[in-house]
């Protein structure tokens, strides 16, 4: 399916590609992340569970340096994302239902200017490549204002695997996706991470979406991580038959932690 | 194995420059009404101010010592107006588009932005300006080159005071939002009465004459007089323009990357749109 790199020999002792320490984040009197401490396994694909308001995005977009914190550390590739985020980007990449691409440019324009601003220096190939993969070709020479929205999905996928990222950043990818696009992205996902041996970080409301893809699950709610873990241990620590119950029972504050 | 990358860590690329620039040439490419629109307003505006010029020559002794001086001030002060509008309008098209989250997640850097628009903003201006410049001959008889070499001084000069205030106008979005554009037009227009755009410094009141004197355009305007109407190219007006020129694009450039920073720490970047 993706005609990249050979699958990646996984090593266990890898570092965490993302680590974060006593992160907060204030607007004026709102606290959007209170001192938020998680770091990120790598060549995992990692889920921010939480609801509306819970922080995920900001977490997100702080990771990405789009925001400055108020306090803590992220560090990123072993980099410190307050003073050297630049030496992180060109191994990240990202895509967000909070930005567009230009939509007077056509998709392969688009994708034309974010090769060259990554710096690749065999752009067509790349998006020969991509358009492959992601089945974007019919419309590559389309202005990106008349695509659909499964087709700016893939295309916004595309953007954010020109790079071929080691880190890839999700804010949620399926969300205003028919069925059968969403589990052609969840596929999709799945296989690159497989094969690129990336490190996906989503923020998600779609349940069955994150016990597919995740195997490691960050609790949110009113900016601070409330528990970690893989999501099958959630659910047997909480006495629940799934995620979205578990998810329910932390976003409501139910009481009472886990189930001993 | 990872593809081949050209350094994407340095410090300063010109290739991210070159692809912000072919991100905005491929806009202007696309839409021919866009470049008609550019040109469109500087010729009527030296066509407006050709008639001006031909009622006056027979009625001003003043603009008969220089037939050419209201056509060349005017498309001088375009050349402003565009430069500004060449820097916020790029700007603010990121904004409409809600991309600048997506630009400034990749390895670019916001002062190779600040190159990238001012680079664009002098495409923009001379695609403007030079249709109107060439068309004042067989109009009105006026060849505006025939300033010389000084024109290069007074067209860099108004061009670099036009990213200064684009700049500005830019930051003050980025910080205000969109509902602030309209500085984007009308900024520049603060300036016009004390630039002495179409008569000598010297005719405003003495108490405005020291504000005006601090307006790089103003040295321009004055030193386009003595050229046309003397015959003599001023150093003096064109070292002062200079020097204020260096000052407020370094103040301006400050400003803006200012206004970036502190739209990073507010997490406007992610909040712009239509």
């Amino acid at each position: 399916m993706i005609a990249t790199a050979p699958a990646l020999v996984l090593t266990p002792a890898a570092p965490p590609p993302v680590v974060v320490e006593g992160l907060s984040k204030r607007f004026g009197d709102v606290v959007a992340i209170n001192s938020v401490s998680f770091s990120v396994p790598a060549h995992s694909t990692t889920a921010l569970l939480g609801g509306n308001g819970a922080g995920k995005t900001t977490t997100l977009s702080i990771l990405l340096g789009l925001i400055a914190p108020t306090a803590g550390t992220v560090t990123v590739f072993g980099e410190d994302m307050a003073r050297h985020r630049y030496r992180a980007l060109p191994r990240m990449n990202f895509s967000s239902p909070y930005v567009d691409l230009p939509k007077r440019l056509t998709a392969r324009e688009n994708l034309v200017v974010y090769a060259r601003l990554y710096g690749l220096r065999d752009v067509g190939r790349r998006i020969t490549d991509l358009a492959r993969d992601l089945d974007i070709g019919a419309f590559l020479d389309r202005p990106t204002g008349t695509l659909s929205t499964g087709q700016m999905t893939r295309l916004a996928l595309a953007k954010a695997l020109l790079n071929e990222p080691q880190l890839l950043l999700l804010d949620e990818p399926t969300a205003s996706l028919d069925p059968d696009t969403a589990d052609w992205v969840r596929g999709y996902l799945e296989s690159y991470r497989a094969e690129s041996g990336a490190t996906i970080l989503l923020a998600s409301h779609n349940m069955a979406e994150v016990e597919r893809l995740c195997d490691h699950v960050l609790m949110m709610r009113a900016g601070k991580v409330v528990d970690t873990g893989a999501p099958d241990a959630l659910i047997a620590r909480y006495g629940r038959r799934t995620l979205e119950e578990v998810f329910l029972h932390i976003a409501r504050d139910l009481g009472g932690e886990a189930v001993p | 194995m990872r593809r081949d990358f050209h350094a994407p860590g340095s410090v300063f690329s010109w290739r991210r420059v070159a692809a912000m620039i072919l991100r905005n040439l491929y806009v202007l490419r696309r839409s021919w009404p866009r470049i008609l629109e550019l040109a469109y307003w500087p010729t009527m505006q030296m066509v407006l101010w050709g008639f001006i010029t031909t009622f006056f020559v027979q009625n001003s002794t003043w603009v008969a010592q220089a037939a050419g001086v209201l056509i060349s001030a005017v498309l001088l002060w375009d050349v402003l107006f565009r430069s500004n509008l060449g820097i916020a309008l790029p700007f603010i098209e990121e904004m409409w588009s809600r991309n600048l989250g997506q630009l400034f997640a990749t390895p670019l850097r916001p002062y190779e932005f600040v190159v990238a628009l001012t680079l664009m903003s002098a495409i923009r201006t001379v695609v403007a300006v030079a249709p109107a410049s060439i068309l004042a001959l067989p109009f009105f008889d006026v060849w505006v080159f025939e300033l010389g070499p000084p024109l290069i001084a007074f067209f860099v000069n108004v061009l670099v005071m036009g990213w200064s205030v684009g700049l500005v106008a830019s930051g003050l979005v980025l910080r205000c939002g969109l509902g602030a554009e309209s500085l984007c037009w009308f900024g520049v227009f603060l300036m016009a009465p004390v630039s002495g755009i179409y008569y000598p410094i010297a005719s405003l009141p003495g108490w405005l004459q020291p504000v005006a004197w601090a307006i790089p355009a103003s040295h321009v305007f004055e030193g386009m007089r003595s050229v046309l109407f003397d015959g003599v190219f001023r150093y003096d007006l064109l070292i002062n323009a200079i020097a204020l020129n260096v000052v407020y694009l370094g103040l301006a450039a400050g400003f803006f990357l200012y206004m970036f920073r502190v739209a990073r720490h507010r997490g406007l970047l992610l909040q712009q749109g239509e």
